[in-house]
């Protein structure tokens, strides 16, 4: 059903990489269609397709572009190209594919927001990604898509890749906002929010590339014929990034609402080996799992949310019935540890003890107690770090010792991994 | 900043303190705020690692693929523990990375600035010895394309 894709669907066309091969397959057209429109029409037309943050949030994104104060410049767009929630390859997918698209995205959200300047922030392991949006970048000045005068308008903008060099916490927006401006990449307080004091202080919208590469689409057909896609409540389609234990690990588009997680796995080819499902976990390493019994719960923000969990950055981790779920915990929490920014002690301390705690249940030294410790570490961080990085540091093991308690308990005191010793040995 | 320290990094390879310097100048800061910021971020080194970045990813989709055992085999490979550096000075291995993005074609890892998928320990072999037969890179420069097989 190739007209239902919207984001993917100029993938592996001859030469869409390039400025020309994108233009012959009607690139750019729809930033062309958005300078005949007023900012006013634009807004409306993303209002009415419902497209929602594919960043993690799920913000609605017109809603999020009217909080712009009227009439304050100058305003800053900044494209989060951070990509690093374990589990989530779609945006670097999308700029490996469609370099083209999210810039057209980028304009006409800069053209929609009245913005002069717009920074693509990606992060620094994406290095050949970055080079490659640079020249994409070039390509659009070189033809007047980007600059002054856009398109022979009195509309100017600059647009500028910049790279990270290696930060989790740069992809949280205001931490990104720092970054951006020279410092160590720290959330800051919100209220202000960036819409008001952003970048340099000034008025900034924050937005995913995925979310940014639906605009062409949504411009050059309407809101509504993106809204056709999906459900009402979960509209247009999305990138998912499956991985994990699955026959066929890689992003499938598909609309949203109307597709189940068993749907998604069966497109990836189901569970490797012939094996049976253990655990998933969607949204990316920081969501809360889910099992078996959830796999025909649909891809929609609220029936995952009921389930326990969230599509997040939409990812889906896929777990077959040999995983250690206690060494699967082990090395998110490892992760949070690391990319902890220090900022406020409950992340800082908190994640640092879950991770020595974490350690010693998977080597089987930890004793029964310290599963009690364990709960009360993550009940002191969750709710009460600054950002959401220390609070999503105590999803994904809490949900797992919940559904699992007595995988967690059978660690205890085992002088081993017991789900190790289990596993045949070619596993 | 991070432009500045990106250039100085592609230049030397790492942050030498004198460069550090050079760019608190130039940014009219003092070195200390440079540096606070510089060692904010895992991917400016202030020493000079082997000519060949080596990162295994071992996040979960790539451990759930056996990234584990990749990092071992190429441990063994190269004769050096994880975090190490060659003797000739060639390649440094990390196996403690963040999530490289690359969960599709997991296990993976990035070598300089380039992913290598679907990895396997043969696979891993024949990697190394391009690298190896490679001519030397001058710093800051790549040490050639990579991708799935
Ligand atoms: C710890 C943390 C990490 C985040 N990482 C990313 C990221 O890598 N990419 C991203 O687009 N959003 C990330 N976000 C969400 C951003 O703060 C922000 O909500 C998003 O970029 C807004 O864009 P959207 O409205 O288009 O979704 C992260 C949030 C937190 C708290």
């Amino acid at each position: 059903m190739a007209d239902d894709l919207v984001l993917t669907r100029l993938v592996g066309r001859p030469g869409v990489t390039t400025l020309e091969g994108y233009e012959r397959v009607g690139g750019y057209l729809g930033l062309r269609k958005a300078v005949t429109l007023t900012p006013e029409q634009i807004i409306d037309e993303v209002k009415s397709s419902g497209l929602r943050g594919r960043g993690g949030a799920g913000f609605p994104t017109g809603t999020k572009w009217s909080f712009l104060p009227r009439d304050v410049f100058p305003r800053y767009l900044c494209v989060n190209a951070d990509e690093s929630e374990p589990g989530c390859f779609k945006d670097r997918y999308l700029i490996d594919e469609l370099p083209h698209q999210l810039l057209e995205g980028v304009l006409i959200a800069a053209f929609t927001l009245r913005v002069s300047h717009a920074f693509i922030y990606i992060r620094g392991e994406y290095r050949a990604q970055r080079e490659l949006l640079d020249r994409c970048v070039a390509e659009a000045y070189e033809a007047g898509l980007a600059g002054r005068g856009i398109l022979g308008t009195e509309w100017d903008c600059e647009v500028i890749v910049h790279g990270g060099a290696g930060a989790y916490i740069c992809g949280e927006e205001t931490a990104l906002i720092d970054s951006l401006e020279g410092l160590r990449g720290q959330p800051r307080l919100k209220p202000p929010f960036p819409a008001i004091r952003g970048l340099y202080g000034s008025p900034t919208v924050v937005n995913n590339v995925e979310t940014l590469s639906n605009l062409p689409f949504i411009v050059l057909e309407g809101g509504a014929a993106y809204a056709q896609r999906g459900t009402a409540a979960s509209p247009g389609t999305r990138v998912f990034c499956v991985s994990g234990h699955v026959e066929r690990p890689g992003n499938y588009e598909v609309p949203m609402g109307t597709t189940t997680f068993r749907d998604l796995l069966q497109k990836a080819g189901g569970v490797w080996k012939g094996r049976a499902l253990k655990a998933m976990q969607p949204g990316g390493g920081s969501m809360q799992i889910l099992g078996p019994q959830h796999l025909d719960v649909p891809l929609d923000f609220k029936a995952v949310a009921d389930a326990g969990s969230s599509l997040g950055a939409g990812a889906l981790v896929v777990m077959d019935q040999t995983t250690c779920l206690v060494d699967v915990a082990k090395r998110l929490v490892d992760f949070y540890h690391h990319e902890s920014c220090g900022k406020c002690a409950p992340c800082r301390e908190g994640t640092y003890f879950e991770s020595q705690l974490m350690h010693r249940l998977e080597a089987g030294i930890a004793s029964e107690s310290e599963l009690a410790t364990l709960s009360d570490i993550c009940a002191n961080m969750d709710g009460r770090c600054f950002c959401p990085l220390g609070d999503t540091a105590t999803w994904f093991v809490m949900s797992a010792y919940r559904m699992f308690p007595d995988e967690f308990l059978a660690h205890c005191g085992a002088g081993r991994c017991p789900v190790r010793a289990a596993r045949p040995a070619a596993a | 900043m991070l432009p500045a320290l990106w250039a100085v990094q592609d230049q030397f390879g790492y942050l030498p303190s004198a460069a550090v310097a050079a760019v608190a100048e130039e940014l009219e800061l003092v070195p200390s705020e440079v540096a606070a910021v510089s060692s904010f971020y895992s991917m400016y080194f202030s020493h000079k690692p082997g000519q060949h970045f080596v990162q295994v990813c071992r996040n979960v989709s790539c451990a759930l693929r056996g990234a584990d055992g990749i990092l071992a085999h190429l441990g063994r490979v190269l004769g050096v523990e994880d975090g190490a550096t060659t003797a000739d000075g060639l390649f440094t291995l990390e196996g403690t990375v963040e999530c490289l993005g690359g969960c599709g074609g997991a296990p993976m890892m990035q070598v300089d600035r380039y992913s290598y998928e679907d990895l396997t320990p043969d696979r891993c072999d024949n990697i190394i010895a391009a690298l190896r037969a490679a001519p030397p890179v001058e710093p800051g420069r790549d040490g050639g394309p990579g991708g799935r097989s």
